[in-house]
């Protein structure tokens, strides 16, 4: 099943009066249960890319489908409302909230979602297990290392069952043991679950892990290669 | 809602000197507000008690034409009606007769202008305050005639002492001018300076006997409070109309405007430090946003709506408000109840003080209203301080607040 579809997806940045198009008509589908990576060099466009599969930035033209969707014609609040529960997101530095234990920011999302206690309380524990974090269930961000942070996040953009993860960078600001874990988990996760990852990455360790790597430049789908 | 809540009042305290500090602006702003208002109507109660006690009372009867040109020939008819309507009145706590002219003083040395108020003395104890201010001499104990009170300012004019010898000179009620030797046998002192140099006081028994008659032209009375003027007065009115019927307000105007611009005044005061408040808030609520705009926009990237960002905002400004409003509100409660007890001296400018009709020691007081008032305030203002930072946090674009997805 066809999760994610861009038709000729173009974004062009206005600096000065010089156009600059960050993303040129990109054609893509994403089938359920991928783990997809897109690479290329910075300033290729993979981040923009992104944000706009994940409705936090409009395009110029062309248009993003999810789950059959067309989230260029949703409202603003619509598209808050699209985005809590359809996409998880795990961002480059975490972003967890500094004020809530890791059990709290994982149930906050369901929160939003309008999930009574109990159900938040069940899958919050559940997710942080399985991330293999049911000894830091009240431990803040502060009191986490940089992997565990990342690992509470993954466990939260799972939280509200989304149909699909954007994960910018996940790994850049993570050591080797941390990456290491949190690949394996997401990858388990998606052989096992059938959750669909889609990376924006330079590691050369997440494109190793990805089952299919899409290479873009200046803007441009130049490689989409399936293993 | 209740996670929200939650997530504001730990965004308070990540701060926490930023956060103490707003808080004690605003409780020190309030403290001040309630205090300047607690003075000020402290002060101006207190010049409006000592009017009354020391001249006006509550409420005055005089013939109909006196006020004109005080002439003394505008007496009080049928005095016995007037004396049955007062002594049947329940609110009225005690009245007196007074006979008024208008003359000269003279000792050896200086003249003066003064108003001579004719007094049964033991009458005039139960009005007014004048025999418990005086600083020197006795109340009229001497059965001897033509004994005087005069007030301190007016003895250091005239350079008169106790027992020094003055002379009243007055028209009687043929327009014949009298003259009449008086004793100082008393000196007074009252909060209001200008009434102790251009008043004395006499007995009736003296002052009618020079005027050869035994007419009065003013019952002064007081009644069991200042709450039971209003009625007593219009009571009056009606029963006594054949007289002019005057309550303090009448009588002395700018002591009731006094008090109506004073609470005007003070809303004003306090709205003011209300709007210096405000900008105090926002200052710190616009830091809390600036600072967490990857926050707040990874907030909105996971799919927090506008309306629950805005209440989150709202909720920590709300939490500021209503931590220093009420321990403002406590502090000022507590400083007031303090000093109306031991009453805050200044004599430093005393002086000054009593030329306006104000003693040294002010005792200030507040009446619930302003509580009420100011609570309102603080809601009403912290909801108007919190819609700035709250609009600025809406503005915020997920993707330029993280930068990154």
């Amino acid at each position: 099943m066809e999760i994610i579809k861009t038709t000729h997806l173009t974004k062009v940045y206005s600096n000065n009066g010089l156009e600059v198009k960050a993303v040129n008509h990109i054609d893509l589908s994403i089938e359920e249960g991928e783990f997809t990576a897109i690479v290329g060099p910075s300033g290729s466009g993979k981040t923009t890319l992104l944000n706009m599969i994940g409705g936090l930035d409009d395009s110029t033209e062309g248009t993003v489908k999810i789950a059959g969707t067309n989230i260029n014609s949703l409202s603003e609040n619509e598209l808050i409302d699209f985005r809590l529960k359809n996409i998880g997101f795990v961002f480059q530095a975490y972003n967890l909230i500094p004020v809530l234990t890791a059990k709290e920011n994982v149930e906050f999302i369901m929160l939003l979602q309008g999930l009574s206690e109990k159900e938040r309380k069940q899958r919050s524990e559940e997710l942080l297990n399985h991330v293999g974090l049911t000894d830091k269930l009240d431990s803040r961000p502060n009191q986490l290392s940089g992997g565990e942070q990342q690992r509470v996040a993954v466990a939260r953009a799972l939280a509200s069952k989304p149909s699909f993860i954007l994960a910018d960078e996940p790994t850049a600001n993570l050591d080797s043991h941390s990456t290491s874990t949190l690949l394996d988990m997401m990858a388990e996760m998606n052989e096992k679950e059938k959750v669909t990852f889609l990376f924006s990455t330079h590691d050369q360790r997440v494109i190793d892990k990805a089952r299919r790597v899409i290479t873009i430049e200046d803007g441009k789908i130049i490689k989409d290669e399936r293993r | 809602m209740k996670t929200i809540i939650k997530i504001a009042w730990r965004n308070i305290w990540r701060t926490p000197m930023r956060s103490f500090l707003v808080i004690g602006s605003i409780v020190m702003g309030i403290w001040a507000g309630i205090f300047v208002i607690a003075f000020s109507y402290g002060l101006n109660k207190q010049r409006t008690l000592s009017s009354i006690k020391n001249s006006i009372s509550h409420i005055q009867i005089h013939h109909p034409e006196y006020e004109k040109d005080y002439d003394s020939k505008y007496f009080l008819e049928n005095p016995d009606l007037i004396k049955t309507e007062l002594e049947t009145n329940e609110n009225i706590k005690a009245f007196a007769f007074r006979s008024l002219l208008n003359g000269m003083i003279s000792s050896p040395v200086k003249s003066n202008g003064v108003r001579i108020i004719g007094i049964n003395k033991n009458r005039e104890k139960e009005v007014t305050g004048i025999h418990s201010g005086l600083v020197e001499g006795n109340y009229f104990e001497s059965k001897r005639k033509n004994q005087i009170l005069i007030g301190e300012a007016l003895s250091k004019k005239l350079k008169v002492k106790l027992r020094s010898k003055i002379v009243l000179t007055f028209q009687d009620t043929d327009n014949n001018i009298v003259a009449g030797a008086f004793r100082v046998c008393g000196i007074f002192k009252t909060q209001y300076t200008k009434y102790d140099e251009g008043t004395v006081f006499i007995q009736n028994s003296d002052l009618q006997r020079l005027i050869k008659s035994k007419e009065f032209h003013q019952v002064a009375l007081l009644c069991n409070s200042l709450d039971d003027v209003d009625s007593t007065y219009h009571n009056l009115k009606t029963n006594l109309n054949d007289y002019e019927v005057k309550d303090w307000k009448t009588i002395s105007p700018e002591l009731a405007y006094a008090d109506e611009i004073m609470e005007t005044w003070l809303f004003l005061i306090m709205i003011i430090i209300m709007l210096a408040l405000i900008f105090g808030i926002i200052n710190t609520m616009l830091m809390a946003v600036f600072e967490r705009r990857r926050e707040l926009g990874m907030l909105m990237a996971i799919g927090m709506n506008k309306s629950k960002v805005f209440f989150l905002i709202l909720t920590e400004t709300f939490f500021l408000s209503l931590i220093g409003a009420p321990m403002g509100m406590f502090l000022g409660a507590l400083t007031i109840k303090l000093t109306s007890e031991t009453g805050i001296n200044l004599a430093i400018v005393g002086e000054g003080l009593q030329s306006v009709g104000l003693g040294n020691v002010i005792y200030p007081v507040i009446e619930t209203k302003f509580y009420i008032f100011i609570g309102v305030m603080v809601f009403i203002f912290t909801l108007i301080a919190a819609i700035y930072p709250s609009r600025k946090a809406l503005k915020l674009k997920p993707t330029e607040a993280i930068r990154t997805i």
